[in-house]
């Protein structure tokens, strides 16, 4: 690891991450209150290293967002749009297919799509646009639909939530996104996301997800106004529910963007909380194989170090990112693959094009 | 034996580091331990977790330059319709803002200006230190070599002609990489190595304090970075004359040299040697106009103890397209983020005022 750590309080926790003891809440909380930030480093690493090695995956992937249009109007949000506000809008399913077939991408190999909770939309709407997805590009894998989507589409079809998700599998749904549960503390969802799923019904959604043999992703929007412990009880509650079902595959921290947002007088997150948190993450999500380092939020330059702070993935390509964006984020909107191989090869890492499922896509080039 | 174990250990202990040894290290040892060690080097010479900068502006006076060095952007021929030379009421205005906005230096450069004579420069020196009472750091070695070359002075008579009219420091520009192999592609017509080093001798003779600075990430080799940073060190060693170090990146875009920009990682690894090999040098300054500044919070865990200035304006990396600002209230915030404490200095790196 390293030579030594300047905060004397991480050597205890060095000793359990070497002999594989699971770390408890207190851990949690000494970790994001040092100042030795390297050291947080250091012990990350060492986890990442033993789980991957020296790889970083990426994967070539592509964001649709279907709709802006969302009743829930959470305080954090810049992207939603009341239904007859300006620059709302809803995708048709052709539009869908149109954007799918204008620029077809050979290397193509996830579709991440979500949106806002429509009023009006039928379930058969979210159906058709998996459908059609499935009909455009057969080869891709869809991650759609966070909990929250999920929840309103068993709301609007009356069916239980099992058979809402076997009817997305059945269209093509191949994998759930993380979003939706932001931080998962009863005060942090009275305070900014009241009209959105409580997380007692996050965590529902997910085993039934999982449960059905879908797998899905796991995220914290931080940097807004939790504490140091809601931060910590959310891992917790993850960690406890992959204990259930071990249905996650990546943990992706989201760093809150203000801009646009009504809580635009909060500061962006700092260079040192965005590498704790994904080295923290790492820790404290020991059953977690992957973390991700979504260099949208943290931009390209501390994407590349969160490599050595605990994450294993940069997401993707991903082509025309808009929910970040319209908060004021000032990375790009999509990245080439050779930009992203770059960024890992350049930082003595070894890039692993994978797909949705973390398999290796092997490229005829 | 020189294992990379053998090397981190002896850093460790406290060890002046071989350009060999150097080397090794930058090559093979993980970024943390870079980290780890330019950490403890720099809490050893800095006990108190304080980082400062300096609340000053740039002042370019002309743009003009003949030197045309590929990695510039800046620049412009003399005929050129967007060549200037300052007037004094811009000048002025520009002093009095700074003053205004709590700032205590500026930093006085520009293009090597055929046109304008020797007696140009002291007059705008006696023209400043007459009516405001800032700091005046200014003019790089490659301006003080033209300067030389258009009076037919010596270089200590003309570097002793500066201080009497009023100079107080010299900012450590134009070194680039400071292996002439590398100047004669980059920076042809810039005064060479042994010439920017004689410079920064003498004016460390005469008493005037001076920064030094690197730019890489263009056509440099890492051997040649290590030199770089050894000449600076033996330098040192003679006169002691250096306030800081400041590596910074060298950004591509609207110049000559089509490389790609060096990243955020190579920026911290070349930082964090810095560290370690100027064990001479009492302040490394992180360069946030070059690296934004998440990277440039990063880098004070990197062994930098510094963020150089608030920069109220800035011209030379903006021609570049890189336009990071930061105010004085951003730096801050970005000091306590880090658990560090705030203090805004001088340019002899006095604390004048603890900030919260």
């Amino acid at each position: 690891m390293i030579l030594s750590f300047k905060d004397k309080q991480l050597y205890a926790i060095k000793e359990k991450i070497e002999t594989n003891t699971r770390l408890e809440r207190t851990d949690g909380i000494t970790l994001y209150n040092t100042n030795d930030l390297i050291g947080v480093g250091a012990l990350a690493d060492f986890v990442r290293r033993k789980r991957h090695g020296n790889k970083t995956y990426f994967v070539y992937n592509q964001h649709i967002n279907y709709t802006n249009i969302c009743k829930n109007r959470c305080l954090f949000c810049a992207f939603a749009r009341d239904r007859y506000e300006k620059g709302a809008y809803i995708y048709s399913v052709d539009q869908v297919r149109e954007i799918l077939t204008q620029n077809k991408r050979s290397h193509l190999k996830e579709i991440h799509m979500v949106g806002g909770i429509h009023p009006n939309a039928p379930f058969e709407y979210y159906l058709d646009l998996l459908k059609t997805i499935r009909d455009v590009c057969p080869d891709v894998h869809i991650k759609a639909f966070t909990a929250v989507e999920i929840d309103h589409f068993s709301t609007i079809s009356k069916l239980s939530l099992s058979e809402t998700i076997k009817e997305l599998k059945q269209a093509g749904l191949d994998m759930v996104p993380g979003g939706g549960s932001e931080v998962m503390s009863d005060r942090v969802h009275g305070e900014l996301f009241p009209k959105k799923i409580h997380r007692k019904r996050w965590a529902e959604v997910m085993k039934a997800v999982h449960a059905e043999g879908l797998t899905s992703n796991a995220t914290m929007l931080y940097g807004h106004i939790e504490t140091i412990e809601e931060r910590i009880d959310h891992f917790i509650q993850l960690r406890d529910i992959q204990d259930e079902t071990n249905g996650f595959t990546a943990f992706i921290p989201l760093a809150f963007h203000s801009e646009n947002t009504k809580l635009s007088h909060i500061a962006p997150t700092s260079a040192y909380l965005d590498l704790k948190t994904t080295a923290i993450a790492r820790l404290m999500l020991d059953n977690f194989d992957h973390i991700k380092a979504y260099w949208v939020m943290l931009g390209e330059k501390l994407a590349q170090i969160a490599q050595t702070f605990g994450a294993d993935d940069l997401d993707g390509t991903i082509i025309e990112e808009k929910i970040t964006h319209s908060a004021g984020a000032k990375s790009s909107k999509g990245l080439t693959r050779d930009q992203l191989m770059h960024m890992i090869r350049s930082a003595g890492f070894e890039p692993e094009e994978r797909d949705a499922f973390y398999q290796p896509v092997r490229n005829n080039e | 034996m020189n294992t990379i174990e053998s090397i981190i250990d002896a850093v460790y202990q406290g060890q002046r580091i071989s350009a060999e040894s150097a080397e090794i290290l930058y090559h093979n040892g993980p970024l943390l331990t870079l980290a780890n060690l330019a950490d403890h080097i720099r809490y050893k010479k800095h006990p108190d977790p304080v980082i400062t900068f300096v609340v000053d502006r740039n002042i370019n006076y002309t743009n003009v330059c003949i030197s045309k060095c590929k990695f510039c952007a800046f620049c412009r021929p003399l005929a050129h319709e967007d060549a200037y030379v300052i007037s004094k009421e811009v000048l002025d205005q520009k002093i009095q803002e700074t003053i205004d906005l709590g700032g205590t230096q500026i930093l006085l450069q520009g293009g090597l200006n055929p046109d304008l004579p020797f007696s140009y420069y002291l007059d705008l020196l006696s023209h400043i230190k007459q009516k405001y009472d800032i700091h005046i750091h200014g003019f790089s070695p490659p301006e003080i070599e033209h300067m030389a070359n258009i009076s037919g002075l010596s270089l200590r008579e003309t570097i002793k002609q500066l201080k009497y009219a009023g100079l107080d420091s010299i900012p450590g520009g134009g070194a680039e990489i400071l292996v002439d192999q590398v100047r004669c592609h980059v920076s042809p017509n810039k005064c060479d190595s042994k010439t920017w080093l004689t410079i920064m001798e003498t004016a460390h003779e005469l008493g005037l304090p001076s920064s030094a600075t690197m730019m890489f990430g263009h056509i440099e080799t890492p051997t040649q970075i290590v030199t770089h940073m050894m000449r600076i060190r033996e330098l040192q060693d003679k006169t002691s004359g250096f306030t800081a170090f400041i590596p910074w990146s060298f950004q591509p875009d609207n110049t000559h040299i089509h490389v790609r920009k060096a990243t955020a990682w190579q920026y911290l690894r070349v930082l964090a040697l810095s560290r370690i090999v100027l064990d001479n040098i009492a302040n490394i300054q992180a360069s946030w106009v070059t690296q934004g500044d998440k990277v440039a919070q990063l880098a004070l865990s990197f062994g930098a103890n510094d963020l150089g200035s608030t920069m109220i304006e800035e011209n030379v990396v903006a021609a570049t397209g890189v336009h990071f600002r930061l105010s004085k209230k951003d730096m801050i915030r970005l000091i306590h983020t880090a658990g560090l404490k705030a203090a805004q200095r001088n340019c002899t790196y006095d604390i004048l005022q603890w900030l919260s």
